[in-house]
């Protein structure tokens, strides 16, 4: 699956400078040349197309078939009309939208109190350990909470002791204020690693400047601060989203696929579990959920540029 | 702030807090703030580290013991699921690799108006997740191929995409490709030879880090293996999860700390690459 290097074009000038050409003889070589100097790129677009396109396209396909083959909107109609798929996209987008607001928050001041504090160790082991735990979701996390606040965790049996048993009081590992819990663990770390580079941002001449000019900490974080801030709070905010809504293992390996979520269900209808007049259902879930994921990142990407323009 | 040890500079620039010094009142309230949120995080944070710890050196009787971490290397079926993630593992960074390598410095040399286009794609297996790819691949896959575990390392390509082509695309950015290209070349070495005795021992730090972060991505993968119907070594975890659950957290354990190491490891090569940068440029 490799490129051959040595079929490169060897001229340097074949590369499509931009150097203004008239004739048509002379736009039609200049057209195969580029041609040939993008002829090395090809394996890697026909690889992206067949690995990601193809099976984006089968599952766009499939969505708006219905148990006959025919084009129809009877599985997006099955899921909209209620039921245990609508509950799903539910929980599903109260879940993101709790492991993205709650994480960004306060991951923002996480990384503003370690990104501003005089201890180089400090901010050195939080970068490490952001990174780290970012990229610790999977199956491995439930069981380490599960050791912690499962029904006879360590944290839980300490806190029985004070009477204050987290099971006695409406928490449930299994359920969905667990699996908040337990997405928090990478949701903040994840949002640490990407906010801090837009606290670096915040430049100390700007804080002297509205000093100088009279204005209070206050004046300077609504005027100043926070302004400068908020597009990279809000297109992380919208990443993070992204990340919870899209979230299968550690969920599945917490709860058995006992809970109803839009990726815990899509597992489930992949695994055999789904009724016989609803074949295509799947399908469509995946369907709907690359358009909320697409909405996420475009917004993500938007506000990510925006935010560019201080971060220089 | 920027600490400068002879020559060397370690830390980035960051800003310090100013809290006006009359006002002590409101500096108590910050610091009081701030060790609130630092108390809370480390609480959050480590809770869990400590309480799986205590529980992977716990015998069924729930006296301190090494016997689950003793008995990982004699569990049933580990030594199977074992080999498979790494055989998937290998499989998926060779092609990743070769893919990716050739057509990215490729990309940088002659065309880099292609720069936008190769951000934007290789970020689209993330607006996909693995439970919606898989859900896509399955169905359009040929059946020989669908027999194959290996089905999953050409699917993980694409789940590495983003973290390859990054680390590839900063690699770059820190060389200078055309004077390099240019003088093999004028030296007479082929297109293959230069791509490999010149380039790419030239990105030995982006291509580790990409390597790292890729394996660690494919050896934890969960979602695709498991609805695939292979047992690698997180699906070999939750299975057994059932039969004795301080094993199961002895290895979430291991593995933590596993990418603990692998990823203090790129940072530390990160950092020493970014000082012989900086020393090159000040001599």
């Amino acid at each position: 699956m490799t490129t051959q290097p040595h079929t490169l074009p060897t001229d340097a000038s074949s590369s499509p400078s931009g150097v203004g050409g008239e004739g048509a003889a002379r736009s039609s070589r200049r057209a195969w040349r580029s041609l040939r100097t993008s002829l090395p790129l090809v394996p890697f677009f026909a690889y992206v197309l067949v690995g990601l396109g193809v099976p984006t396209i089968v599952i766009v396909n499939l969505a708006f078939r219905n148990n006959q083959g025919h084009l129809s909107l009877q599985n997006i109609k099955a899921i909209t009309s209620g039921g245990q798929y609508l509950l799903g996209f539910e929980s599903s987008l109260k879940l993101a939208a709790v492991t993205a607001i709650v994480p960004a928050i306060f991951g923002t001041l996480l990384a503003y109190v370690v990104a501003t504090s005089k201890f180089a160790l400090l901010r050195r082991l939080v970068a490490t350990a952001s990174g780290v735990f970012a990229n610790f979701g999977g199956v491995n996390l439930a069981f380490i909470f599960i050791a912690t606040v499962g029904y006879t965790g360590l944290a839980t049996s300490f806190l029985s002791h004070f009477g204050l048993n987290p099971w006695n009081h409406g928490f449930d590992l299994y359920r969905i204020t667990g699996v908040e819990l337990v997405y928090f663990y990478f949701q903040i770390p994840l949002m640490v690693l990407i906010i801090t580079p837009a606290i670096g941002g915040l430049k100390e001449s700007w804080r002297e400047a509205a000093q100088n000019l009279g204005a209070s900490s206050w004046k300077y974080w609504r005027y100043v601060g926070l302004p400068v801030l908020m597009p990279s709070v809000l297109g992380s905010t919208l990443l993070l989203f992204g990340s919870g809504l899209s979230a299968y293992a550690t969920a599945e390996a917490l709860t058995g696929g006992t809970i109803a979520l839009t990726p815990i269900q899509i597992g489930a209808v992949l695994n055999g579990n789904v009724l016989a007049n609803e074949t295509n259902i799947g399908y469509a879930l995946g369907f709907i959920m690359i358009v909320m994921m697409l909405i996420s990142m475009v917004g993500y990407f938007f506000l990510q540029r925006r935010a560019s323009r201080w971060l220089r | 702030m920027v600490t400068v040890t002879p020559g060397v500079i370690i830390e980035g620039d960051v800003p310090e807090v100013f809290v006006p010094e009359s006002r002590h009142g409101l500096r108590h309230r910050i610091h009081v703030g701030r060790a609130i949120v630092l108390l809370i995080a480390g609480v959050y944070f480590l809770t869990p580290i400590y309480a799986a710890l205590h529980f992977a050196l716990e015998n069924d009787q729930n006296h301190f013991s090494f016997s689950p971490l003793t008995s990982i290397p004699s569990q049933p079926g580990l030594g199977s699921a074992f080999w498979l993630s790494m055989r998937l593992a290998g499989v998926t960074m060779v092609v990743a690799m070769g893919l990716m390598v050739p057509t990215v410095v490729y990309m940088h040399l002659k065309v880099p108006k292609l720069k936008p286009l190769f951000e934007t794609i290789t970020l689209l297996p993330i607006v996909i997740p693995p439970i919606v790819l898989i859900l896509g691949v399955l169905p359009s896959s040929p059946l020989w191929l669908k027999s194959s575990p290996y089905l999953l390392s050409l699917v993980y390509v694409i789940l590495v995409m983003p973290f390859v082509y990054r680390s590839l695309a900063a690699g770059l950015g820190a060389i200078d490709l055309h004077t390099l290209v240019e003088a093999s070349r004028s030296l007479g070495a082929s297109w293959f030879r230069t791509l490999w005795s010149v380039v790419i021992p030239n990105l030995r730090s982006a291509l580790l880090s990409a390597t790292v972060l890729s394996l660690a991505l494919v050896l934890g993968e969960y979602t695709m293996a498991s609805l695939d119907g292979w047992q690698t070594i997180p699906v070999w975890i939750v299975a057994t999860s059932q039969n004795d659950g301080h094993v199961t957290v002895a290895v979430a354990m291991l593995s933590l700390i596993a990418t603990w190491v692998l990823l203090t490891l790129i940072v530390s090569l990160d950092r020493s690459q970014s000082r012989r940068t900086l020393k090159r440029k000040q001599s």
